[in-house]
């Protein structure tokens, strides 16, 4: 499949990456040569093979729906880049 | 005992050793510590936590001499730095995370805290653990022990956990956690000459660790023997409420069954795993790592695993579409870094545009892709199936082998610098590590020669799920066989 420029840029727009202008054919040209490379997946017969969703066979454990913690505010808002007044702030985004 | 000496211990000789009280946690913690400020040349830590380090080590001297000693009692060790450590700054090597730190404990890092282990400080890795040389870490690329005399700008350890197995090597800790997506245990200790251990998927919680493909990241122990390693992950292992993927499955004494001997089992050589072009070299130390098996009883037939050649497309299939969802949280809102743009997007673009490195920019480029609008079943649903495959391929080989016997890496260290402007050529590194990681299977790296130049080469045994009781008595068989006792030549001319 070929990858372009363009397409690299739209991926790039919908992962929220800014991309430099001049990195971006260097960067197609890597993706298409991974992707080439991946291309080989298509030699293998999967007629009717089931996709492997979960890796071990195991039964999750259900819990007792409870809250089991809270209360640590201050733990969660120390790493903000900003806060006020015990919230995150954000860029606005309502005009 | 001198402090040069003290490094020397196995973690086994050192739990013994302070129990009989012939030198203290503190005297043990501080000979590490020392070691670490005289390499800090190889980079292998990013942050170093000697005062918290004295303070375990105090807290396990009080046990020790009340005799109320927990199972890994003062034994100092480096844990990679993809661990969550509560108020020790935890970045995945990453500048998005590069003033993180986290306000809780990952479970298996609590677990080994419990067991009375002391934290020396956190290791250097591949950026999000997404790399087979430790080149792609923020805070610069870590140099391999092993590197000889005079060579700029010297061998890479291997990756991701470089910083975990340049440290045991060269003796600034006797062990170390690393965790494994595709290799990142089994290849730095390959290339370390020491001996790694994946677990099978769902032994040990990924509760805490920070997350790359939630399908295949498995922490483990790194360590200089086997039974270390088995001692360590005794501690690790366990079922934990908070990772809905770990296993309700008991924690066995692996370290008191390493010694019951190979005799009887049925070993497996798959043919797949004569690839093109491997150094004569491995060849060679595959084949004896054979013939010790058969010496000491086991039965060694060759097999097929028909799909190897389709695992490491499949896994940069799997492992980015994994990754380009888990990384989709570092926004720049909440912690990390935060670049500021004119608005919403464009912060969270700059953000993630700066704070991300090259490498982890191109697999969460490659896993959107896969998984956007028209590709989705091309290629993750195609990997999916083809994973499948791969699984079942070993599910038969078990029906006739009891384990499996490849080499780990298809060669020895190589140089800082090489593989590096080719993407692909750097992932074929876990051509035999990765199928065992799509399967969910148990696996070991051990240290069993030296080549040409003086580089440590390695072997794999690779196990049924949840038997790492086979997996570790043949890694020990082979261990025993191999006797490999090397040091890095410039750690060897210190101990003279």
């Amino acid at each position: 499949m070929a990858l372009d420029r363009e397409t690299v840029a739209r991926i790039a727009h919908l992962a929220r990456i800014a991309i430099p202008e001049e990195e971006l054919d260097g960067l197609t040209h890597e993706l298409a040569r991974i992707l080439d490379w991946i291309d080989q997946l298509r030699e293998v017969d999967t007629e009717d093979v089931e996709p492997m969703r979960r890796v071990m066979d195991i039964t999750p454990h259900l819990r007792p729906d409870e809250v089991t913690d809270g209360d640590c505010r201050e733990a969660i808002l120390k790493n903000a880049p900003r806060r006020h007044d015990g919230y995150f702030v954000v860029p606005k985004v309502v005009e | 005992m001198s402090t040069r000496e003290l490094t020397r211990l196995t973690l086994a000789e050192a739990r013994r050793r302070l129990r009989a009280r012939e030198f203290s946690a503190r005297e043990l913690v501080e000979a590490h510590l020392e070691a670490m400020a005289r390499h800090r040349g190889l980079n292998a830590f990013i942050t170093e936590t000697p005062e918290l380090a004295l303070t375990m080590a105090a807290e396990s001297d009080r046990r020790l001499a009340a005799g109320d000693a927990r199972p890994l009692e003062g034994i100092p060790i480096a844990v990679k730095d993809l661990f969550c450590t509560r108020e020790v700054r935890t970045t995945a090597a990453s500048r998005i995370l590069h003033n993180f730190v986290p306000p809780y404990e990952s479970t298996v890092t609590r677990r080994l805290w419990e067991a009375g282990a002391v934290l020396l400080g956190k290791t250097n890795l591949d950026e999000f653990a997404m790399g087979s040389a430790n080149v792609t870490s923020h805070f610069g690329p870590v140099v391999n022990p092993w590197t000889p005399p005079g060579e700029e700008p010297g061998r890479v350890p291997g990756g991701s956990s470089g910083g975990s197995a340049a440290a045991v090597a060269a003796l600034l800790a006797p062990a170390a956690t690393g965790t494994d997506t595709g290799g990142s245990i089994r290849q730095p200790a390959a290339f370390c000459g020491i001996v790694g251990l994946k677990p099978t998927y769902g032994r040990c919680s990924r509760w805490g660790i920070i997350a790359f493909a939630s399908s295949l990241d498995q922490a483990g122990p790194m360590a200089r023997t086997v039974e270390d390693c088995a001692l360590l992950l005794e501690q690790m292992a366990g079922y934990d409420p908070l990772d809905s993927t770990s296993a309700d499955v008991a924690v066995e004494p692996w370290s008191a069954r390493l010694d019951a001997g190979v005799k009887g089992l049925r070993i497996g050589l798959p043919r797949e795993y004569r690839v093109d072009g491997m150094p004569a070299e491995i060849e060679r130390l595959w084949a004896e790592g054979a013939a010790w098996l058969r010496a000491q009883g086991a039965e060694v037939v060759e097999i097929s695993l028909p799909h190897t050649a389709y695992a490491l497309p499949t896994y940069y299939i799997v492992a980015p579409a994994e990754a380009s969802s888990n990384l989709a949280r570092y926004d720049g809102m909440r912690f990390g870094l935060r670049v500021e743009g004119r608005d919403l997007t464009e912060t969270y673009m700059r953000t993630r545009g700066e704070g991300f490195g090259r490498e982890v920019r191109r697999r969460i480029l490659i896993g959107t892709y896969a998984l956007s609008a028209g590709y989705y079943d091309a290629y993750y649903l195609k990997a999916q199936k083809v994973r499948r495959r791969i699984a079942d391929d070993f599910r038969e080989a078990f029906t006739r082998v009891d384990a499996i016997l490849t080499p780990a890496a298809p060669t020895a260290a190589f140089r800082i610098g090489e593989k590096m402007d080719d993407p692909v050529a750097m992932y074929l590194n876990d051509v035999f590590t990765v199928p065992a990681s799509l399967a969910g299977l148990p696996a070991v790296a051990v240290p069993t020669g030296l080549d040409g130049e003086g580089l440590p080469l390695a072997l794999q045994v690779i196990g049924r799920p949840w038997d790492e009781t086979t997996v570790l008595r043949v890694a020990r068989a082979l261990e025993e066989a191999a006797d490999f006792r090397a040091l890095p030549p410039r750690i060897a001319e210190e101990l003279a």
